[in-house]
């Protein structure tokens, strides 16, 4: 029993990361309707911005603390939303009304680019560092139970992150052109609303929260590499389709699912190294049975 | 000579007899030289069957890499166990019933694959093509018998030139004929407009999964090939970057053009050769190469001829 319970635990601060990730491949779904592959890997790029951001902050705050690590997150995740933009404004702009396809290429290629580009000697290298420790935590128990402070933290961030981007989209001037993007791109623009900006600024977001993913990953399993956002990315990918793609609930519920489904079937006898095939195979029988995803609405092809 | 080249039987026997002559004479080649045209035939083989899924049907498959390692898998473990129950004799009998063997199990894992996955379109369908070959590679990672993350090694070296694109000039034939054929047009129907072709009674699923499967096959025969030319293979070889790298060969030559897709395979495996030099920049290279063609020219490198007849979107 106890196990079971800190199983969850396990499994919802790896579904939060994966949460955060989802989001950003279902706003860009939402607006633009293709993958954006490289998106994986701004969070990776997330990872190691927090790295070296932290080997400078830590001059002047001295790390692990609270607000070294605040200054940290904050700073990151602008950095990521400035650098989900310029990949929009350089690879994905050019493109805009082009096949499907091309851009599905396209974006292969960005991400390509970008794990070859770090994974270059002068860049950060092949090999894998240590993410620093940016708080104060430790392992407490309660019930009998260990836990890891950290994980309360990530499944906190997380859900301050969400509860701030429900509100943007939901309430604000801005989030409502986002819908209407996302509804009608074509009628939008005839209200008024600039589609580049708004495709921007969705990727901009998005980006934010890959990177916000990035540090707390780090935090949670400390080795980070160039190549951690392929696999990552992917699985945050089959959590934005189990959601329903283009749903901004569904992708949180998809991420938490998918992380908890991983973590539980990672520590059966036997399965831990069927690990990487079960998201996988989850998202092919969601797709199969029901395409829409679990909070996904149907949408009807008109000829 | 128009004549002769619009007769697709004697093209055949045509490129059978050069490929056995240059096999003959393989013997004398710089062993690089005939490793990278081994290369070259896997890779049109490879190349020519996804366009056959990919460019002429229009289903975007990113699982390639995982036929072609059924394919490799089954036939390597044939020839490895014969190997070892008749000692190290002449197996040379041996390589194409394997070859066919891997093929016609691939072809079957295609089926698996494709009479599911093909209710889905576009980007879902290339997601989906993906996962399953990324589980074909986790399974076989994990199958004790497929030797698990290490693979399997001392598969004896059978792949020669002569059998490498006797191999590759029947695949050319085989989709470029069935294509051309009248049953063959539902292809390129599907393609352009699936609803629109339904509605002229063609069974849209059927030519998909009919697509599927023959491109497996071929991925197969081609895993094969690799099997027997590398003598080593294990899971990792199989990834997700060996789907895109096909994927790749068919947009550079322009999707469904047969003779343009051989050309940027013969192009992409002779480029990394060229790019030794700079090889640690050489992904890099490649990379921003895909990202500018797909800007710059999406229709593909090698297409040159009249605009595209389809009028689909």
């Amino acid at each position: 029993m106890n196990e079971i319970f800190q199983q969850l635990v396990n499994g919802l601060a790896l579904g939060a990361v994966y949460a955060l990730i989802a989001i950003g491949y279902t706003m860009v779904y939402g607006v633009l309707r293709f993958i954006n592959f490289a998106h994986g890997d701004v969070f990776m790029l997330g990872s190691f911005t927090g790295y070296y951001l932290a080997q400078q902050v830590t001059k002047w705050i001295p790390l692990p603390s609270w607000s070294g690590w605040m200054l940290i997150m904050f700073l990151t995740m602008i950095i990521c939303a400035i650098i989900g933009i310029v990949i929009e404004l350089l690879a994905y702009r050019p493109l805009r009304n082009r096949p499907k396809l091309t851009v599905l290429i396209t974006a292969i290629g960005v991400s390509l680019l970008i794990e070859y580009t770090c994974q270059h000697q002068a860049i950060f290298g092949a090999s894998q560092k240590a993410f620093p420790k940016l708080l104060p935590t430790g392992n407490f128990t309660l019930g009998g139970l260990s836990f890891n402070t950290t994980q309360f933290v990530v499944l906190g961030v997380t859900l301050v992150l969400l509860t701030v981007l429900t509100f943007i989209v939901k309430k604000t001037r801005i989030g409502m052109a986002m819908r209407a993007v996302s509804f009608n791109s074509a009628a939008a623009s005839l209200m008024g609303i600039s589609n580049s900006f708004i495709i921007s600024f969705t990727f901009g977001l998005g980006s934010a929260l890959a990177g916000a993913g990035g540090i707390l990953y780090g935090m949670t399993y400390t080795g980070i590499d160039p190549l951690m956002g392929v696999n990552v990315g992917l699985k945050a990918f089959v959590a934005a389709v189990l959601g329903g793609i283009g749903n901004l609930p569904g992708a949180a519920l998809g991420g938490l699912v998918l992380g908890i489904v991983e973590t539980y079937a990672g520590g059966m006898s036997g399965m831990s190294t069927y690990r990487d095939g079960i998201a996988f195979a989850i998202l092919i029988i969601i797709l199969i049975f029901k395409p829409t995803g679990l909070l996904g609405s149907k949408q009807i092809e008109k000829v | 000579m128009s004549r002769i080249l619009k007769d697709p039987r004697l093209l055949l026997l045509i490129a059978i007899v050069v490929a056995v002559i240059v096999g003959l004479g393989s013997d004398q080649m710089n062993l690089y030289y005939r490793g990278v045209a081994i290369d070259i035939g896997i890779a049109i083989i490879l190349a020519v069957s996804l366009n056959l899924i990919n460019g002429h049907t229009g289903q975007f498959s990113l699982g390639h890499a995982g036929f072609m390692s059924v394919g490799a898998y089954v036939s390597a473990m044939i020839t490895l166990a014969l190997q070892k129950s008749m000692g190290a004799d002449d197996l040379t009998w041996i390589f194409l019933p394997a070859l066919l063997a891997g093929g016609l199990v691939a072809a079957l894992a295609g089926l698996l694959v494709g009479v599911p996955s093909l209710r889905l379109r576009g980007d879902y369908l290339a997601i989906v093509t993906l996962g399953f070959g990324e589980i074909i590679r986790v399974i076989f990672q994990n199958v004790e018998a497929a030797g698990g993350a290490s693979g399997l090694s001392g598969i004896p070296r059978m792949t020669d030139l002569a059998w490498t694109f006797i191999l590759a000039a029947f695949a050319v034939y085989v989709v470029g004929c069935l294509v051309n054929s009248t049953y063959g047009r539902g292809f390129l129907a599907v393609h352009d407009d699936e609803v629109a072709a339904s509605s002229m009674g063609l069974n849209p699923t059927r030519y998909k999964v009919t697509a599927f499967v023959i491109g497996a096959f071929f991925a197969g025969i081609a895993g094969g090939l690799f099997a027997h030319h590398k003598t080593t293979i294990n899971p990792q070889v199989f990834d997700f970057m060996k789907s895109f790298e096909v994927v790749v060969m068919v947009i550079l030559g322009g999707m469904g053009r047969t003779a343009g897709v051989i050309l940027a395979a013969i192009l992409l495996t002779l480029a990394p050769e060229f790019l030794r030099s700079v090889a640690e920049y050489r992904m890099i290279i490649y990379a921003l190469v895909i990202i500018f063609l797909m800007i710059a020219r999406p229709q593909g490198l090698f297409n040159f001829a009249r605009k595209k007849k389809s009028l689909a979107p």
